[in-house]
């Protein structure tokens, strides 16, 4: 692939304290690419995340998006480009509907003129929005409050919350961690259907099987360096990588 | 003048401090703001003045009975009301407050109001220190403070209670599992809190007199202090007592006696705008929250 | 034999809670029965009551503005505990106004609701980024202290105050004015509150890094319900002060601060119309305990504790499920 590259991260490092959560990480990335992140416990692939969204500030480094210098940007403005995100940790609202959940992000000005402003306009996006990533219109699901939801349905509300603002870049943090095989496998065809559409996307992922399958490159972390960075097989075969996983599990 | 200034100074910064630091380690600990925490330096002056004028008690013994007995309300405080609540900040904030409303417009209500509620001073005696007059009172109050610090640090640092406390002040959840009765912790953290306060007050008071508007002043000069320094935060706490205290020191004697409100307004609104956490927070900021 | 509570809604509400079910006037009547009964309250108590009552009832308003401002406030993620730094502004705003400027009282109230909002917005910026316990205490303390600062530099009245202001033309208007604002705030911003945009202040108080990451600017919100609010309050005041011709210390007084307060407490928060259920309850009770002085205050401390204690959810809450639900005893076990 070819062209600027949609999002560059250029040696970004983070310390909390004496931690090195992030060290000099470097990666392009393309238009229309599926890149996934991956690494062992505390690799730095969340903090990673947090420095690129803002929700956390870069020590050193900088992040640029479409050429755009964001580094230390606030997360709403970041937002407001193009690049949203899901959070590993799910944050619905918890007092709220499952469906007045998703009306929030419509209501950001990045998307605010393109649903109707009526009373009861952006319900109706925030159904159909909700209905195209599981939730069954007929069992009335979209309506419960989110307290009362299960851990599958506030996951598939949280991509719902990143799709409702029409972004170019998603993010995926750890979406599929702590669902059933049967939920992973409604999740993925949502997650192709996007990269049809021209989206971006990252995900971070501990669930190497899925990533492997769908994504188009795959870059490791391990003690907030990058090790590794290429296509799935060939980042399998590499040593330091095995290392990583082999050791993390002694 | 200058020195003098300086003494007085500090002496009203660690007046500020015995102040605060007891509201500040019920918050450090547990996390409830005690907002009856005037109510209970004012609760322990007048128990003291009653145990002496009316049953005749000795000063130094009706002094230690009534922290005893402010510590004992403070228990029943957590027992009772703040238990139910605990968890919800604004149930916890508004539950306290009324309390301390209760106690004062009481005191108020019985008329106690007047210069003869005052309790006598330790030692009456004073000094000159570079051309200044310092009655021993204030002395002795910098020493006790000194000497309540480091017993309070050894307690915290070097017991089994202070090491549960550390431990529910890290994490509340993870101290439960380690067979850390919260709520037992709780309790005394506030019943801690109230004691310090009364202790507070036994050293403090018999520099004036007792008085229920006194009350408020404290609870509003102990989350000053506590504001500033970030809450929780007991080194924070020291250095914003030495600052509002000097602070407001410097304009009571150099622009007039009626500013030194401004200087603390001021110096918390400062201190937000820079660093919203206080000077020590603690408490991470928003872009270090995840 | 075993019994358990069940609850189950009324058919009256299931079937009028869509608006394409209306088909009798009990149904209608069901449905704007809770909206008329305020609206009519208002417009008849004045009529029925003495003088002294009617003042009673001017208190009940401004409380109850005091109290729907703080419940937006609080609905918003910040939890105040000096509204009086509102109502004083207000009051100060318009005093000055009238004092310095000679203006009409109905060109002051405006301009001071819109200047006492903005100047406690504007006090308010630096902690718009605290949170919780953090806002509340620099709230209390910043009315407390802006006393000692008149006290201090003698400006506006000083300790004095300024006296002998213009009144409202009439105690009619006065009364009226005040109830007509109370039902235009409970009405206007119980249903702002249900907007979409009501959601996102909501929203804010639910999760607001979720609200950050839908590319919202949750401070640019937070100002914005701060200054509805505090302009509530301002208006409170403001019409306060030409009701007694007098703005002096005792508008930053606490009371103002903890009666709204208080009054949400006991009506129940969440909803505006508990706010003002409250201060309909709480103000008029007051009164009647005037006459035990000081420890008219203690009562409000005790019902404060209680009613956090005991009844949490507040009396409107209350009220409102027994109206839209009935409850019935069922065995499960003989």
């Amino acid at each position: 692939m070819s062209g600027t590259p949609l999002l560059q991260v250029v040696e970004l490092s983070k310390s909390f304290g004496g931690v090195q959560a992030v060290n000099r990480v470097s990666f392009d990335l393309h238009k229309g690419e599926l890149l996934g992140i991956i690494g062992p416990n505390g690799s730095g692939k969340t903090t990673t995340v947090n420095l690129i969204t803002g929700f956390v500030k870069a020590t050193s480094g900088k992040v640029f998006y479409q050429g755009r210098d964001i580094t230390s940007w606030s997360p709403h403005k970041i937002v407001r480009l193009g690049i949203s995100r899901t959070f590993q940790m799910v944050k619905p609202f918890y007092q709220l509907p499952a469906f007045k959940n998703v009306i929030i992000p419509l209501y950001s000005p990045r998307v605010k003129g393109l649903v109707g402003g009526k009373y009861g306009d952006r319900s109706a996006v925030a159904l159909d929005l909700l209905e195209e990533v599981g939730f069954e219109r007929d069992a009335q699901v979209a309506y419960k409050v989110a307290s009362v939801l299960p851990q599958g349905y506030l996951k598939r509300l949280e991509l719902a919350k990143a799709i409702a603002l029409q972004p170019d870049l998603i993010i995926l943090d750890e979406l599929f961690s702590g669902l059933s095989l049967a939920e992973v496998a409604s999740i993925v065809p949502i997650i192709e259907k996007l990269l049809l559409e021209g989206k971006t996307i990252i995900m971070i992922e501990h669930r190497l099987k899925e990533v492997f399958r769908i994504a188009h490159r795959v870059i490791v972390l391990n003690y907030g360096r990058l090790i590794a960075d290429g296509p799935a097989e060939e980042v399998m075969e590499n040593e330091e990588v095995k290392k990583a996983y082999l050791g993390s599990e002694d | 003048m200058f020195v003098g200034t300086v003494v007085y100074a500090l002496i009203n910064s660690v007046i500020l401090l015995l102040m605060a630091i007891g509201f500040n380690l019920t918050f450090g600990i547990s996390g409830v703001s005690n907002f009856a925490y005037g109510a209970f330096y004012i609760l322990s002056a007048f128990v003291t003045w009653m145990l002496m004028n009316w049953i005749g008690v000795p000063y130094f013994l009706s002094a230690v009975l009534s922290i005893i007995f402010t510590a004992f309300i403070g228990a029943v405080m957590y027992r009772f009301i703040l238990i139910r609540v605990r968890g919800q900040v604004l149930s916890e904030v508004i539950a306290t407050f009324g309390i301390g409303l209760i106690i004062l417009e009481f005191f108020r209500y019985l008329g106690f109001v007047g210069i003869e509620y005052s309790l006598p001073v330790f030692i009456d005696h004073s000094f000159v220190i570079a051309g200044t007059y310092v009655d021993m009172q204030r002395i002795l109050i910098v020493v006790f403070c000194i000497v309540l610090i480091l017993l309070l640090w050894l307690f915290i640092h070097h017991t089994s209670i202070g090491l549960a406390f550390r431990g529910i002040a890290q994490d509340e959840r993870t101290a439960l599992t380690f067979g850390i009765d919260s709520d037992w912790i709780a309790m005394l953290s506030v019943s801690m809190g109230a004691a310090l306060a009364a202790i507070a007050a036994t050293v403090v008071v018999p520099l004036g007199t007792i008085s229920v508007g006194e009350g408020y002043d404290v609870l509003i000069n102990a989350l000053a202090v506590c504001i500033i320094g970030g809450l929780g935060s007991t080194g924070g706490v020291i250095v914003a007592s030495l600052v509002v205290g000097f602070a407001q020191r410097f304009t009571d004697t150099y622009i007039g006696p009626h500013w030194t409100m401004i200087v603390s307004l001021v110096a918390i609104l400062l201190v937000l705008i820079v660093k919203p956490s206080g000077l020590y927070g603690k408490q991470k900021e928003l872009e270090e929250r995840i | 034999m075993k019994k358990r509570k069940e609850r189950i809604d009324r058919g009256i509400k299931v079937r009028s809670g869509d608006i394409f079910a209306l088909c009798s006037w009990r149904e209608m009547l069901y449905l704007s029965g809770p909206r008329l009964f305020p609206l009519i309250a208002c417009a008849v108590l004045p009529l029925v009551l003495d003088t002294y009552w009617q003042r009673v009832l001017l208190s009940v308003a401004i409380f109850g503005l005091l109290a729907i401002s703080w419940d937006i406030l609080a609905q918003s993620s910040m939890v105040s505990l000096g509204q009086a730094l509102f109502f004083g502004m207000g009051a100060y705003c318009s005093g000055a106004m009238d004092h310095y400027w000679h203006l009409s009282p109905f060109i002051t109230i405006p301009l001071a609701t819109i200047m006492g909002g903005v100047i406690s917005t504007i006090l308010l910026l630096p902690v718009l980024r605290l949170r919780g316990i953090y806002f509340a205490m620099v709230t209390l303390i910043i009315p407390l202290m802006l006393v000692r600062i008149i006290e201090a530099t003698k400006i506006l009245g000083g300790t004095e105050g300024i006296s002998g202001l213009t009144s409202l033309p009439s105690h009619w208007i006065e009364l009226y004015l005040s109830l007509a604002a109370l039902l235009a705030a409970l009405f206007g911003f119980r249903r702002l509150m249900d907007s979409d945009y009501g959601l996102v202040l909501k929203g804010i108080n639910d999760n607001d890094r979720s609200v950050m990451n839908a590319g919202i600017n949750i401070y640019w919100f937070k100002a914005q319900a701060l200054f509805l609010s505090s302009a509530v309050g301002a208006f409170a005041g403001a019409l306060m002060t030409h009701v007694y011709m007098f703005v002096g210390m005792p508008v930053f007084a606490l009371d103002y601060s903890i009666l709204p307060i208080a009054a949400v407490v006991v009506g129940g928060g969440g909803s505006l119309a508990g706010a003002v259920l409250g201060a309909f309850i709480l103000v008029p009770l007051s009164e009647a305990l005037r006459a035990l002085g000081g420890l008219r205050i203690v009562f409000y401390g005790a019902f404060l504790v209680f009613f956090i204690v005991a009844l949490p959810e507040g009396i409107f809450h209350f009220i409102t499920r027994k109206y839209h639900q009935f409850e019935r005893w069922v065995e499960v076990e003989k």
